[in-house]
């Protein structure tokens, strides 16, 4: 009763079969090798270390499908799907098998006991899983899903397996039952009205034949399709979730060496992990519905960037296979100005929204920093940018002011902060040029410093001697000015004489942590103020005298948050001022950016001015009942949400306090004498 | 079209700058030098000519201040050489002095086009630029906002004059311009490049016969006094609204 | 050298400019102090209109004709130059103008006289005559002994009273002949440029909101319009601004732009660099406002704040609209 047993007009069907197997195993196998030399394309990436970590993130991400239970609507459905593949995967093999060796007996799913039932309920799941992900990509449309020609084909294709398994089943339990202890519900549940109809009952071999060879038929063309579809992503994911960037993502990769040309925009100038993102992209827009500068309007696009990366790799990746080295010019168009604009690349704010919910773990930032990085290489720069990036070369701070005012905010305080330059200090408070330049801030620089006084906390400052730390600029692609202005600030810690260092700003933590590793081996820790502030308020040195009865939220910044993972200390320090913390539903993980980041404070503002992040993110504040004081814990959210107050008219609902200002009305410490 | 750019050194105002103790002069050791400004439109405005005709750009500057950097910076952005004249000063000389060291040097070299900054902020005696043409006997057109070179060499440059009006002029080479800008803004070179010209650039050194002028009679340099000037307002934002609301409301300006 | 006061005069569009007569004013003073004559120099065509108006004048020498017509720096400062070497006078006063600067840097050097730029004070003391210039971007002030010969002194406009030179009369006009070996000119006039026609004319409004870098960026323009708009007047604006494309130049106040008098002008984040001031600095009523104490437009403004222009602007305008319904009720 093996349907392959029979023969198909002259030729036995066991034959006809391998056939089919080869040809679409034939070009499958074709379609991945070519695949993999595309990626062999680009460059060097050591991502073979530290292989048990690996093989948890694929374990975690693939497997435990972490990402996507996030939203359930879309995660429970793929869950089914993607554990329904694995199972049929095992079943197809077994049926495969069977229908090759016909005269072997093999022991497929069909004949197994358990293993029959759950491949069936899982046809029915999959069925399921399917219709409510159609639902939402069909009805709801949510944005970013892009409805692809692919893409419904591809759920056509997995729907008509599930059937037509489902449609063999039944009509091979009409012509006779199943195998002993075999349990088929579904198989038997359809089995009942097909089995009804004499007609049917009478053809009935005829047609578990007939959908046992379009399940088979599906099947290869399915194999065959997959590697020239989206749902490629299905082999390319678990390698992007193994091949992943263990390390901390606020490390973006240094230069590659001083004879190659800083950064991208042509595909041999990529690593291949990189080239690898354009495969593992299943283009499901989450990234895109996270990013913040496209919600403003601007053509800015994790999804599209990924996309055009692809689009550039399929195009002229073959040409280059063809000629083992590209010349100079290479004859393949660059990226930039081609398939992705410089304004484009300017938008993105590196908040990183789009990496923290990629379901295939693929890096976007570094990616685009790479094509930054050639645009600054060739000049490429608005005039608010080369002027914000000469003044940090040539004064230490992006405003212009003379390095020798960096410490001008301390004539405001009683006390003079000690010299970490001249004296040992246990604590170094790098400031940041925000908190130390910007005329908003000062107050708030001061406060910390009573503060801190108050506490009798051992910290110094580097007075004059202080530049940009660089976060920014390196975000920006001017890798040079990032070394020069890393170089300088190596050089005044090496003299300086101090335990461990904090910031006021996230950005400032960031670099300090993650990329100046001199600091990092061991020597000095970095830390931001808020962890300073729990740690003070939770071993008692800062006392809370003056709880505060408001009702505060708190934004987590980008690069406190998810850059960096410090999303409690700064809660632990507002429930001990004793305020009501009231959460807004973008929070923790899910903040969204202010709009200031990866440069943007250095650029043109383009775009809608009420549909800017700032303003959405004040109106969600605002939204929270009975909620006065919007808390915030960087320099460049400060002024940013200050700003949008203004321009939403929010200033009298809503207050903008950073978390200093809170901390010092709650113990008394921070106002001026 | 062989084109020759003078750059000057100037004190940089973010850094402020204070009067020594003769009262005749600025304070050297107070003061951090960056090219002028209106030097840098020069140079780009000389490089954009080059990117339209072809030709060479050679850049000048006297040893004084942070010059080595701004001749390399020039070398990045395109520059085909770079000289420092070096004319036994040990600090910033007037434009006439500056002028007589240049024209010495222009008068053996057959430039087409000597372009330099119209004006610098502590120019007192006079352009660089005109200075130069008037000691060599060059035509000289200042406050250049764009120049167009033609195809026998003419050269065609508009000249900016009040109300926003500007003359289109034709200038015969060899001549002098003093640019006041550039059609473009100056280009960016990026620090990694500008660390490596650092390494590998070179820059020529000329030695030229000390120079000989008179500088100017200064008998002194003072600040505007602390205080005089305006009657400065303060308070809170309110505050200070009220009492200019009311200033204005004084001289019946208010509708 | 004799103690003559030589002006260099200077025209546009049929019209003598008001430095001229800034000149005159104070040519005069001084000729009369020295016991010299006052000697214009006029150069350009069809210029009987004009000799009435120079009646503060001792003699006109005029060259009238058709390679004078447009203001062209080589003949120019060939035939002036040649004419002042030969008559040696005592001083020499031009405009610290687009036309002015070309002649003194070219005079100075052909004719090895030596020169002071940027002059905004000339007084004739015991020791003799002092120009003060204005440098470092209006920072500071230089003190300069005139030389014992033939000098000449470039004037920001604006630094006199032009009211002084405006004499009508019937001066003396000698033909100011061109020698005949002076070389041909190799700078020839093509065209004049015209700004795209605005929608204000900023010479005309009675008030003023001036704007400068720290407005920050184009959006917040608005702000300064609003205030315009409830004050009656019209926003214009320094250069970087103008540069940066966020106004278009009919709005530039400053050396290359606009010269304004208003009865007010708020400047709002403007520095105060010299070439602005020289635009605006004679408007009736000057309040600056900076976030710098050492802006040098504080010396320029009669009354100052240091503030940020973003924060003062709608304040001020929110003052104006209470003030008016304070009025209105």
């Amino acid at each position: 009763m093996i349907p392959t047993a029979l023969k198909i007009g002259p030729v036995p069907g066991w034959a006809i079969l391998w056939v089919l197997l080869l040809l679409s195993a034939g070009i499958f196998a074709w379609r991945v090798s070519f695949l993999v030399r595309l990626l062999r394309l680009g460059r060097a990436d050591n991502r073979f270390d530290q292989i048990p970590a690996r093989l948890k993130q694929v374990l975690v991400y693939v497997f435990g499908q972490r990402r996507l239970l996030d939203e359930p609507l879309v995660g429970i459905p793929h869950v089914l799907i993607f554990y329904g593949f694995v199972v049929f995967v095992m079943a197809t093999t077994g049926l495969l098998l069977q229908g090759l060796f016909p005269n072997l007996s093999i022991p497929t799913a069909e004949r197994t006991p358990i293993l029959a039932t759950v491949v069936e309920i899982f046809a029915v799941l999959v069925l399921g899983g399917l219709a409510v992900s159609s639902f939402r990509r069909y009805v709801l449309r949510p944005k970013g899903l892009q409805l692809t020609f692919d893409a419904a084909l591809v759920n056509i294709l997995i729907a008509a397996l599930m059937v037509t398994y489902l449609l063999a089943e039944g009509f091979h339990l009409v012509v006779g039952p199943a195998e002993k202890g075999v349990w088929l519900p579904v198989g038997k549940w359809l089995a009942g009205p097909l089995g009804e109809s004499p007609w049917l009952q009478a053809h009935a071999l005829t047609f578990y034949h007939l959908f046992w060879w379009m399940h088979v038929l599906i099947l290869l063309f399915f194999l065959a399709y997959l590697p020239h579809s989206k749902h490629m992503h299905l082999l390319a994911a678990p390698f992007s979730a193994f091949f992943s960037q263990l390390g901390p993502p606020g490390r973006l990769p240094a230069a590659v060496g001083e004879k190659v040309r800083l950064g991208a925009e042509r595909l041999e100038e990529f690593t291949w992990r990189q080239l690898l993102s354009a495969f593992a992209c299943a283009e499901c827009g989450r990234c895109e519905r996270a990013c913040p500068s496209f919600q403003v309007g601007e053509p800015c696009s994790p999804r599209q960037l990924i996309h055009n990366l692809k689009e550039q790799l399929l195009r002229y990746g073959p040409a280059l296979i063809a000629k083992a080295r590209a010349t100079a010019d290479g004859g393949e168009p660059t990226l930039i100005g081609g398939l992705i604009s410089a304004q484009e690349l300017w938008g993105c704010t590196t908040c990183l929204a789009c990496a923290e919910r990629c379901p295939v773990m693929n890096e976007h930032l570094p990616i685009m920093v790479d094509l930054r990085r050639r645009l600054v290489e060739r000049g490429e720069v608005d005039t608010r940018l080369e002027e914000a990036l000469r003044n940090l070369a040539r004064y230490g701070n992006s405003f212009g002011q003379s390095e020798r005012k960096r410490a001008v905010w301390t004539q405001g305080l009683d006390f003079k902060p000690k010299d970490a330059r001249k004296e040992p200090v246990e604590w170094l408070w790098c400031l940041g040029e925000y908190a130390a330049y910007h005329p908003s801030l000062l107050g708030i620089t001061r406060s910390l410093a009573r503060v801190l006084h108050g506490a009798e906390v051992d910290f110094g400052i580097l007075f004059e001697a202080e530049r940009n730390f660089g976060n920014d600029a390196r975000r920006v692609g001017e890798e040079g000015l990032f070394e020069l202005l890393r170089d300088k600030n190596t050089a005044t810690f090496e003299k300086a004489q101090f335990h461990n260092l904090f910031s006021t700003d996230p950005h400032v933590y960031n670099t300090l942590k993650n990329e100046y590793p001199d600091l990092n081996h061991g020597r000095h820790t970095a830390y931001h103020y808020t962890e300073l502030l729990a740690d003070l308020i939770g071993r008692g040195h800062l006392k809370v005298t003056h709880p505060l009865p408001y009702r505060v939220t708190y934004h987590d910044p980008c690069y406190l948050g998810r850059y960096n993972g410090v999303y409690d200390a700064p809660r632990r320090v507002l429930r001990a001022l004793g305020v009501k913390l009231v959460e807004m539903r973008r929070s923790r993980g899910n903040s969204l950016c202010c709009g200031g980041g990866g440069g943007r404070v250095w650029m043109e503002e383009i775009g809608d001015v009420h549909a800017r992040p700032s303003e959405s993110r004040v109106r969600e504040a605002a939204a929270l009942e009975d909620v006065k004081i919007l808390a915030v814990a960087c320099p460049k959210d400060y002024v940013m949400f200050t700003d949008a107050l203004k321009t939403t008219g929010l200033e009298g609902r809503l207050a903008v306090k950073d978390l200093t200002e809170l901390v010092a009305e709650a113990t008394g410490t921070g106002l001026a004498a | 079209m062989n084109i020759a750019v003078v750059l000057k050194q100037v004190p940089d105002l973010v850094e402020g700058l204070e009067i020594d103790v003769s009262g005749k002069a600025v304070d050297p050791s107070s003061v951090r030098y960056i090219l002028s400004e209106s030097d840098d439109h020069a140079l780009e405005e000389a490089l954009i000519i080059k990117e339209h005709v072809g030709g060479r750009v050679e850049v000048f500057s006297l040893d004084t201040g942070e010059a080595k950097e701004a001749m390399v910076t020039a070398l990045a952005k395109g520059a085909d050489h770079a000289v420092m004249v070096n004319a036994g000063l040990d600090s910033a000389p007037d434009n006439h002095t500056a002028a007589q060291v240049f024209a010495s040097i222009f008068r053996d070299k057959r430039f087409d086009l000597i372009l330099t900054g119209v004006r610098a902020i502590d120019d007192m005696d006079g352009s660089l630029g005109g200075l130069i043409a008037g000691f060599l006997d060059l035509p000289y057109v200042g406050l250049i906002r764009k120049v167009q070179v033609e195809a026998g060499g003419t050269t065609l440059i508009e000249k900016e004059y009040p109300g926003g009006c500007a003359a289109e002029l034709a200038v015969t080479p060899p001549a002098v311009l003093g640019i006041q800008a550039a059609e473009r803004p100056p280009r960016y070179v990026p620090i990694t490049r500008l660390r490596q010209m650092m390494k590998t650039a070179s820059v020529e050194e000329l030695l030229v016969a000390p120079a000989t002028l008179q500088p100017i009679g200064v008998v002194r340099l003072f600040k505007p006094e602390e205080g005089a000037g305006a009657v400065m307002l303060t308070g809170s934002l309110e505050a200070i609204s009220q009492q200019v609301i009311g200033l204005i409301a004084e001289r019946h300006l208010l509708r | 050298m004799n103690n003559d006061i030589v002006v260099v005069a200077e025209h546009f569009r049929g019209q003598l400019n008001e430095i001229t007569f800034e000149l005159l004013g104070k040519g005069r003073e001084v000729a009369k102090g020295l016991g010299g004559k006052l000697i214009v120099l006029l150069l350009g065509q069809d210029l009987r209109g004009f000799i009435s108006e120079l009646g503060g004048a001792d003699v006109v020498l005029a060259a009238d004709g058709q390679e004078f017509r447009e203001f062209t720096p080589d003949i120019y400062s060939s035939l002036i130059g040649s004419k002042l070497k030969e008559t040696s006078p005592r001083l020499v006063l031009l405009g610290s103008t687009s036309a002015g600067l070309d002649l003194l840097g070219l005079l100075s050097g052909r004719c090895a006289f030596p020169c002071i730029d940027s002059c905004v004070r000339l007084e004739a003391k015991d020791s003799g005559l002092i120009a003060t210039s204005q440098v470092y971007g209006g920072k500071v002030f230089v003190e300069v002994a005139l030389p014992a010969e033939t000098t000449l002194v470039a004037v920001v406009p604006g630094s006199f009273d032009p009211a002084a030179g405006r004499i009508k009369g019937n001066p003396q006009v000698q033909a100011l002949a061109t020698p005949p070996d002076m070389p041909a000119s190799r700078v020839a006039f093509r065209k004049l440029i015209e700004p795209p026609p605005g929608d204000v004319d900023i010479t005309i409004a009675p008030m003023l909101v001036g704007v400068g870098r720290g407005i920050q960026n184009a959006d917040n323009l608005s702000l300064a319009e609003e205030l315009a708009a409830a004050l009656g007047g019209a926003v214009c604006a320094s250069r970087p601004v103008i540069d940066q494309g966020w106004l278009p130049l009919t709005r530039q106040v400053g050396k290359s732009g606009m010269r304004v008098k208003p009865k007010l002008y708020l400047a709002f984040g403007i520095s105060g660099a010299p070439e602005h001031l020289e635009g605006m600095k004679q408007s009736e009523m000057i309040i600056a406002v900076n976030t710098d104490p050492n802006a040098p437009i504080f010396s320029a403004a009669h009354y100052g704040v240091v503030a940020d222009a973003l924060d003062l602007l709608p304040a001020l305008t929110e003052e104006i609209h209470k003030t008016s319904m304070k009025k209105a009720s």
